[in-house]
């Protein structure tokens, strides 16, 4: 995973709310075998025509959002299934940031896991981030995970909270898998213990 | 003292939480141990691939439990898959359980079905274990009164390499359904209900217990497809306290603590159920008997009314998203405010999936189709969710009863649920469906889906229309 670093991008608007995973990367895409190559297919239901050519009504469509490293979007963002594969279209296409009032668990923790951060802001917060990218479509944002820190040139900054654990996981671009096995010795202590009181588990 | 006391009563979740922590340090997330793992063909190749190029092993094959289900077609099963990409991996997946020595129910194999049906047909899961599948069904095993939740790939590789994942403590949520069901509605309609009620983001954050005197009288099949439905109001995992109902139909399954061990199970799992006067953090109350069959309307799992009701207008919300949400899915339906539920015809009914896939659900839909046929320009299809399924079902002969009435008798499968096998609904084709979500082009792209139970969804293809069942 790559270190998430402080940047400033272009933060494209979906001003929808319930945003799907069914959406984010349907059904038919589901089937390879591999992690790479998602991002072509994000929001192809609503991104593609029936013929295969872009949907110019699509927001991400907008040749302003062109480039956008930052989503902004309405509540209860990637409710649904527990696909990883959504993170990893949302990765693919280009995003490493996403802004919401809410996530589905599943999703939440997907996108940590694929150098996503997904900040949580409050309705008004979000409201005024939408109306600046509503009036100024490409507008760039400032993300700074270090210091916890967005900031908008219409003066819509805002501080968030992140659980520490996430957030120095995202900055160091650790695997996860790496930090838990230094803990081998209680997993191995633990199993022992649970064998014992739950024998039947094990027989 | 008495605060003591008070500290000490602990919800369910808590008893299961408490017991599966391994580490549990200042600075990081709590890591809790896995007991079982769940798996199927689509979220599990990348882990393989994940654990491969790292050089890592299975630690606990033991665990693990495998079934190919999302992919698979549900007729000419003889026949090679037609489609390359799924059936590489179909291939993928037998390969990957074959180098780790994972049980796997294979396509051909007589126990193979939808992991959620397999699994407790097998005894695979037990009151009190953690369980965890790349899927985010797995809610459906808290019927047993296991803690099971979904996860993503990444975590599916990080539970083979480890047998435990980092997690955060859930709020726990009380979800009372006091009284009885009227004889037309079932868990189903419950489970529909509760997310009309608390939205499809109400129980995000939570781990929701389902109590009340209406749990108890549900079978473990009906359970089943409430705890299922524990997602679709956002919630990490849904729980029904185990009782003898559980017990029972454990016993004798082949994963089943048998011998010696009974005894010592059971009094382990008669421990879990919350303790008198353990507080939850939120607490939903419903009453069974103002529960008509729901029908959905919309485009999302909380858009859902009574058969006896309209379709909304937009304007009836007063909150704006609310407002919006509705629009955008009534033109996605091609639903006009204030039809009636009654008069929405429709083209295609399925009745299958891990919600409503189990035996009890083709008995009650047989038991509506016997003696009617399929209405002209509808196709029905009957995919039982196991082969264990179909097989009793034959046995009842309640084969007969579907194709005699004009409905197609499938192998079991995921199937039209998320339709990904090519079981789908065209553009603008509108079904009625036993399944979970009624998402935008979750069943075809430009399909609409209307979710029910699978009494109200067989009532619907005599019909043609929805019916109110409870008038028939």
């Amino acid at each position: 995973m790559e270190p998430y670093k402080k940047h400033e991008s272009i933060a494209a608007l979906m001003n929808r709310s319930n945003v799907d995973t069914d959406q984010i990367i349907p059904k038919q895409f589901l089937k390879k075998v591999e992690r790479s190559g998602f991002g072509q297919h994000l929001f192809h239901d609503w991104r593609f025509n029936d013929d295969g050519s872009d949907n110019p009504e699509f927001e991400l469509n907008k040749p302003a959002f062109k480039g956008a490293k930052i989503l902004v979007a309405g509540d209860n963002f990637g409710c649904g299934s527990s696909r990883e594969h959504a993170p990893w279209a949302i990765a693919d296409y280009g995003f490493n940031t996403i802004i919401s009032t809410s996530y589905a668990d599943i999703f939440y923790n997907n996108c940590f896991k694929n150098g996503i951060l997904a900040i949580k802001v409050d309705k008004a917060q979000l409201d005024k981030l939408m109306a600046e990218i509503a009036a100024n479509e490409g507008v760039r944002f400032v993300v700074d995970l270090e210091n916890q820190q967005v900031t908008t040139p219409g003066g819509n900054g805002f501080s968030f909270e992140i659980d520490p654990f996430r957030k120095g996981n995202l900055l160091s671009g650790l695997d996860d898998i790496g930090l838990t096995l230094k803990h081998v010795d209680k997993i191995t202590e633990y199993e022992q213990q649970h064998k014992k009181n739950y024998p039947w588990l094990w027989a | 003292m008495q605060a003591l006391e008070y500290a000490m009563k602990k919800t369910m979740y808590e008893k299961i939480w408490d017991s599966h922590l391994v580490v549990d340090e200042a600075g990081q997330a709590p890591l809790l141990y896995v007991d079982r793992h769940l798996m199927h063909e689509v979220t599990s190749p990348q882990a393989f691939e994940g654990l491969r190029l790292s050089g890592r092993k299975v630690r606990n094959p033991h665990s693990i439990l495998a079934t190919m289900d999302h992919c698979v077609p549900t007729k000419n099963r003889n026949l090679p898959i037609a489609d390359p990409i799924a059936k590489k991996q179909i291939e993928t997946m037998a390969e990957n359980c074959r180098v780790n020595g994972l049980k796997l129910y294979d396509m051909t194999d007589p126990n193979n079905g939808v992991i959620h049906v397999v699994v407790p047909e097998h005894g695979f899961v037990h009151p009190g274990m953690v369980v965890v599948c790349g899927d985010s069904h797995t809610a459906t095993h808290g019927a047993f009164g296991a803690l099971a939740f979904g996860i993503g790939t990444s975590e599916v590789e990080h539970v083979m390499a480890t047998q435990t994942l980092p997690q955060k403590k859930s709020k726990t949520m009380q979800v009372v359904v006091n009284g009885s069901l009227s004889k037309f509605a079932s868990a189903k309609d419950i489970a529909l209900a509760i997310t009309g009620k608390i939205g499809t983001a109400g129980g995000t954050g939570y781990v929701i217990e389902y109590t009340g005197s209406a749990i108890r009288e549900l079978s473990m099949e009906g359970r089943m497809t409430l705890c299922n439905m524990a997602i679709e109001a956002g919630a990490r995992a849904g729980l029904v306290a185990p009782d003898e109902k559980t017990y029972e139909y454990i016993k004798g399954r082949e994963f089943a603590p048998s011998g010696q061990y009974w005894d010592q199970a059971l009094a382990y799992w008669k421990s879990l159920p919350s303790d008198e006067g353990a507080v939850f953090d939120a607490t939903v109350t419903l009453d069974a008997a103002d529960i008509a069959p729901q029908v959905s309307w919309g485009t999302s799992p909380e858009q859902v009314v009574g058969v006896d009701s309209v379709v909304p207008a937009p304007e009836s919300f007063s909150d704006e998203i609310k407002r919006q949400a509705c629009e955008n899915a009534l033109a996605y339906m091609g639903l006009t405010p204030n039809t009636k539920i009654t008069d929405i015809p429709i083209d295609y009914v399925f009745i299958g999936s891990c919600t409503n896939g189990r035996i009890e659900d083709f008995r009650i839909a047989a038991e509506m189709a016997k003696g009617t046929k399929v209405a002209t320009g509808v196709t029905a299809i009957a995919v039982p969710g196991s082969y264990h399924v179909k097989k009793q079902a034959e046995e009842e002969g309640l084969d007969k009863i579907f194709i005699d009435a004009g409905w197609e008798w499938r192998e079991p499968g995921c199937s039209m649920c998320l339709a990904m096998n090519g079981d789908e609904l065209t553009k603008g084709q509108r079904s009625a469906s036993t399944s979970n979500r009624n998402f935008e082009g979750r069943q075809g792209k430009g399909g609409r889906t209307h979710l029910v139970s699978p009494a109200m969804a067989a009532a619907a293809a005599a019909a043609g229309h929805f019916v109110d069942i409870r008038k028939l």
